[in-house]
């Protein structure tokens, strides 16, 4: 049992956080301003399709080396921020249901990366290997842990964020005051779509070096549930990532290297679980309240 | 009349608007959508085949979206059909396994019923949980999503599968649990296609779910708790009890889907065998407005789209099956920004003052 606490399993801890505390920290940002965010795995794989893509495309036929994975990171924070942006045109100026554009961008965003790399890969829903030295193994890290800092500040010492936590709870008031509710929810939704973007890119061409199908497996879910059990917190919704992101890490680990007495495997599906039972239990209040931002979910009406 | 027709017409412009953008798509991929539209919805309408399968297809469908309307009329939203249905066929074959060798009489009954108590069962746990302590039934059927697929795929790798079997699936039911393929009562109609008994049940569950929300009490009270629950409240409703009720039969209903794949198709549990049937089953209720007729369309539709993707991702160059998720995708936002299509009718009407 004790091989298994080592380095490896800290390191492999903090990168399997990195991409939850990136989408979950861009869920923060959009639901404190009162947009339910179900729509972070959709906005994952066009992050992470994006980026292997456009990295291919800049090395094989722009010949640009070396800054080819930086396009791609940029071009994935794009394509997060268009899907963040048709998210928000539904939701907010068209007022369309969250939850329902949410699961409608998901579902459009498991068929896109596959339509694409049908038509210019010929392949049934991966890109091209990538050579390894045109990957960036570190700088999303380093990007998701600053952004909790960054985060933290923002929402809890800017004019912004003070805005933006106003919106979430009290919209009428805000607007009241003077405070543009749809202005600033767009700018929760569009920051969740960058943030999004960049944890699908360090998926693809951070963890690995090609996207295939369904790449996200559910991170985006993942992600939603730490927020949760973040309690829409930065600081505790990074722990929260760094519990997700050890479990899936022990639960790789453990895969044929531990053995219960009876000498049969421990089955990794248990492991599995862990994240999403401790949400249910979180958002029923049995580990202090987990309480969601009052108006999250609610189109705002202006009064006439 | 005039009403059905107003309820389909906006149904009918999100359709058309979704091909058109799906359309375009296929035509900067470097593709003729006419040609891979054809390929899509013509595959569909030759018989036996296109037919067959087209309703084999539509049978979960029609299943998953009366589920999520049974919740949609409450005002829950049920994206937890997917792992209702994945812990209820589980039951299925564990029953057809174990009591393998009672006779059909006894075992497609008890069949049947494990798959609809253990779907009621998955979707009443949200339902307990909003009603109890209010937290939100659309994070927790998520949550219980995930933890549904990973359970049921324990149970058949570590207690259901026979040694050695290199795919994850279960040990076959029992001879009693299958049910019939209806290519045994309709001529011409060969046994091979899949579409069986489950079907005609999916169609009497239409008919069942329009008489429980519309002719009985209990559905009064969950349409009443789905529409305005402060008014429901007021005239004595217990929106609790509702809001469980409403889950669990919606649970139920999504269970059935185990029927039809379990029983009638695969004659084992098959791990990951759900072709996203819960999620489009979002999908189906929303286009059919939340009426079991309109579910039983909107079914068919993407059933038509599903079966014809295997047919344009074998004859056209770029397109691939991958268009039939995108077109789902866009029909959906398009149904959901309603105010979008009322919108533009309205800038049209300014633009042309004469004509309208």
């Amino acid at each position: 049992m004790r091989d298994i606490f080592n380095v490896g399993l800290l390191l492999s801890t903090i990168r399997l956080a990195t991409p939850l505390i990136l989408a979950a920290l861009g869920g923060l940002f959009s639901e404190r301003s009162g947009v339910i965010n179900i729509a972070l795995e959709g906005k994952m794989l066009a992050g992470a399709f994006t980026a292997a893509a456009v990295t291919y495309a800049a090395d094989e036929k722009l010949h640009l080396g070396n800054a080819s994975p930086w396009v791609g990171l940029l071009a994935a924070i794009l394509a997060g921020l268009f899907i963040a942006y048709i998210y928000a045109v539904a939701c907010i100026r068209f007022k369309a249901d969250q939850v329902v554009s949410g699961a409608a961008i998901n579902i459009l965003m498991f068929g896109v990366p596959g339509f694409l790399s049908g038509a210019f890969f010929l392949s049934s829903g991966s890109t091209p290997q990538l050579p390894k030295e045109h990957l960036i193994p570190w700088t999303p890290i380093v990007i998701a842990f600053g952004m909790v800092a960054v985060s933290w500040y923002v929402m809890y010492r800017t004019p912004f964020g003070l805005r933006l936590r106003a919106v979430g709870e009290k919209p009428e008031a805000a607007d009241a005051a003077g405070v543009s509710v749809n202005r600033i929810r767009y700018s929760g939704v569009l920051i969740a779509g960058v943030l999004a973007g960049i944890g699908g890119a360090y998926l693809s061409i951070g963890q690995s070096s090609l996207y295939s199908r369904n790449m996200t497996a559910g991170r985006g879910f993942i992600a939603l549930a730490a927020l949760i059990f973040g309690k829409w917190r930065p600081v505790q919704t990074m722990l929260a990532c760094l519990l997700f992101g050890f479990t899936e890490a022990l639960s790789i680990q453990m895969q044929g290297a531990v053995k219960l007495p009876s000498g049969e495997d421990i089955p990794v599906q248990f492991i599995q679980m862990v994240p999403y039972v401790l949400t249910i239990i979180v958002l029923a209040g049995f580990i202090g309240s987990s309480r969601p931002p009052k108006a999250l979910g609610i189109p705002y009406q202006k009064e006439k | 009349m005039k009403n059905l027709l107003k309820e389909l017409l906006f149904p009918l412009i999100a359709v058309l608007a979704a091909f058109v953008v799906g359309g375009i798509l296929i035509l900067l991929v470097g593709d003729n959508p006419i040609v891979a539209y054809r390929l899509l919805l013509g595959s569909a309408l030759s018989w036996p085949d296109g037919i067959g399968y087209t309703l084999f297809h539509a049978t979960p469908l029609i299943f998953t979206g009366l589920a999520v309307l049974v919740g949609f009329r409450c005002g829950l939203f049920n994206i937890g059909a997917e792992g209702q249905l994945y812990v209820a066929a589980f039951a299925t074959a564990w029953v057809g396994i174990t009591f393998a060798n009672l006779p059909a009489i006894l075992l497609v009954p008890m069949c049947c019923l494990a798959a609809i108590l253990v779907g009621a069962f998955w979707g009443a746990i949200p339902g307990v949980l909003k009603a109890k302590f209010g937290s939100h039934e659309v994070i927790n059927t998520i949550m219980l999503n995930f933890i549904a697929i990973a359970l049921v795929s324990y149970f058949t790798q570590y207690h259901y599968k026979v040694p050695g079997d290199p795919i994850l699936e279960s040990a076959p039911i029992g001879w009693g649990a299958h049910i019939a393929r209806l290519g045994k009562f309709v001529p011409g109609l060969p046994q091979r296609i899949p579409l069986n008994l489950a079907f005609l049940l999916a169609l009497f569950c239409c008919l069942l779910v329009y008489l429980f929300l519309w002719r009985t009490k209990w559905g009064y009270e969950i349409r009443s708790t789905g529409s305005n629950p402060l008014a429901a409240e007021y005239g004595g409703i217990s929106i609790k009890k509702q809001i469980v009720i409403a889950m669990a039969v919606s649970g139920a209903l999504a269970g059935m889907v185990g029927i039809n794949d379990v029983m009638g198709y695969r004659y084992r549990y098959y791990d990951g065998f759900s072709d996203q049937y819960g999620f489009t089953g979002i999908a189906v209720a929303l286009l059919g407005r939340n009426h079991p007729v309109g579910v039983i369309l909107a079914a068919i539709l993407f059933a038509v789209l599903q079966h014809g993707g295997i047919y344009v991702d074998g004859f056209s160059e770029h397109v691939t099956k991958d268009i039939v998720q995108v077109l789902q995708g866009i029909i959906i936002l398009f149904v959901a920004a309603e105010e979008f299509f009322k919108y533009m009718s309205g800038r049209l009407r300014i633009k042309n003052p004469g004509k309208v």
